[in-house]
């Protein structure tokens, strides 16, 4: 029986659809089958990330409403045999989608699939409700930014009210070097106030967004922090301990001593 | 009427007249009577209204009947009522008065956009974070980190206060005072507590210490009481 982890933040544009995208691949890269569902009805993306947007035939509202079986619906990524994509529909009307279809849905594919990672639109509003109907465990993405840890306390304060376990923490997007100048918020700041466990820290590279283009998830390809990091993070979500990252970049002697200086004065 | 014995008892006092109201008779008798010693007893001096003390023993008054008796006595002479005192309460305000004597132990986070609201004072152990609120009519506690905003005396309780482990508001608020905080960042300060100055009529932040002089009654029971 699979596991349906529903990938949230409030706020918009701080990372879900990476995230969703990224561990989905990382947790196929460790022989699991899984299926990704994206939420976002009318602003779908999850399938561009993924590369896959010319294989959609059917959407989850076609499923919703009978146009098609949930098997035709489901789209096998290019990479792997065991990774599926059920897309959000473009056109259609998005109050077709309800939580309960989504929960019937979500129950549909759970003994087909080990993770089912839901991607949760922006919002609080009704796609947000769809996206958690089905969830048995939530991941929370922030950057660190104060709106974006804003929403996140928001969105976990509406999810404490959901019968599902307490959510997992993770912030994205972190510049090293406005963390250590003080102009980006620490990660131990954010735990602090948001008071959940911590799932794991993802750097701000440009071969994200490079990835993101070419439709080829950064976590596929070993050699970047990113991708590490989501492997990790995806190592965690299996029940392996993994340390955090450190972000001490290798400058070297100098920079060291330049950080040493710029302390002490 | 029962007998002799009478229903309204008049008592001069350095306060005024004091009225003492049978409590085992009907609200009707009682009007009657009072009409009647009202009637007879004709106060000349037309130049000062005289202070009128009710004691209605165990007579619990509708607030009807309170304002037919309140109209009577005052309509007739040249009377003013100063207190209407009663030895019984309803149920329901006595619960009432519990709850506000009452501190309340919340242990929980209180996350942005969530709005906790007690009657009484507030324990909260726990964090308010950015954009949460917790409210109080009476005053506010926090273990933990204030961050949001607190409202302590919603109803309009000028004297309480608002305290917390560490303390860095969005806003204070007590009674109908409000304070925020500066635009520049700020550190935030650890035990201390926010109350209304009285001199400079603003809502200031103190050691703990120093508050505990100014509000003596902070903890007793008698504050609560005569509050509730």
């Amino acid at each position: 029986m699979g596991e349906a982890i529903v990938i949230t933040s409030g706020k918009g544009g701080v990372g879900k659809t990476t995230t969703s995208a990224n561990l989905g691949t990382a947790l196929a890269l460790m022989e699991k089958k899984v299926c990704l569902i994206d939420t976002d009805i009318g602003l779908r993306n999850l399938d561009v990330v993924m590369g896959l947007e010319n294989r959609i035939i059917y959407d989850i509202i076609d499923v919703i409403v009978g146009r098609c079986a949930l098997k035709q619906a489901l789209i096998k990524d290019k990479r792997f045999d065991h990774l599926y994509l059920l897309p959000a529909a473009q056109t259609s009307d998005k109050t077709d989608l309800t939580p309960d279809g989504m929960e019937k849905i979500v129950a549909e594919l759970k003994p087909e699939f080990d993770y089912i990672i839901i991607d949760c639109p922006a919002g609080i509003e009704q796609g947000y409700k769809n996206a958690v109907a089905g969830a048995d465990k939530a991941i929370v993405v922030t950057t660190p930014e104060k709106p974006s840890v804003r929403d996140a306390d928001r969105i976990i304060g509406l999810l404490e009210q959901e019968d599902i376990e307490p959510p997992k923490l993770i912030v994205n997007r972190i510049r090293n070097h406005m963390v250590q100048e003080g102009d980006m918020l620490e990660v131990d700041e954010i735990v602090q106030v948001l008071s959940i466990d911590l799932l794991g820290i993802v750097a701000d590279d440009d071969e994200v967004i490079k990835a993101s283009n070419h439709g080829e998830p950064v976590a596929f390809h070993p050699n970047t922090k990113a991708s590490i990091a989501y492997r990790n993070i995806a190592r965690r979500i299996l029940g392996e301990s993994v340390p955090l990252m450190s972000f001490e970049s290798d400058k070297g002697m100098f920079s060291r001593l330049k950080k040493l200086f710029s302390k002490s004065k | 009427m029962i007998g002799n014995k009478q229903i309204i008892t008049i008592k001069g006092t350095r306060e005024g007249l004091s009225l003492h109201m049978d409590d085992a008779c009907s609200f009707e008798d009682l009007l009657k009577e009072l009409e009647e010693k009202l009637d007879a007893n004709r106060i000349d001096s037309a130049d000062h209204l005289v202070g009128v003390h009710i004691q209605l023993g165990n007579r619990y008054l509708y607030k009807e009947q309170e304002d037919i008796l309140c109209k009577m006595i005052t309509s007739k002479q040249r009377l003013r009522i100063e207190s209407i005192h009663s030895d019984v309460i309803t149920k329901q305000a006595a619960n009432e008065w519990k709850e506000e004597a009452e501190v309340k132990a919340v242990s929980r986070v209180v996350r942005s956009g969530q709005v906790l609201e007690v009657k009484g004072d507030l324990l909260l152990l726990g964090d308010v974070n950015p954009g949460g609120c917790v409210t109080a009519t009476g005053n506010i506690f926090v273990m933990g980190n204030l961050l949001g905003i607190a409202h302590a005396g919603k109803d309009g309780n000028a004297d309480a206060v608002i305290a917390a482990s560490y303390m860095n508001p969005t806003q204070l608020r007590i009674a109908d005072y409000i304070s925020r905080a500066p635009d520049h960042e700020t550190d935030g300060v650890y035990m201390e507590c926010g109350h209304i100055d009285d001199e400079q009529e603003k809502i200031i932040i103190d050691r703990l210490q120093a508050v505990i002089r100014k509000r003596p009654g902070i903890s007793s029971f008698e504050r609560r009481m005569l509050n509730g």
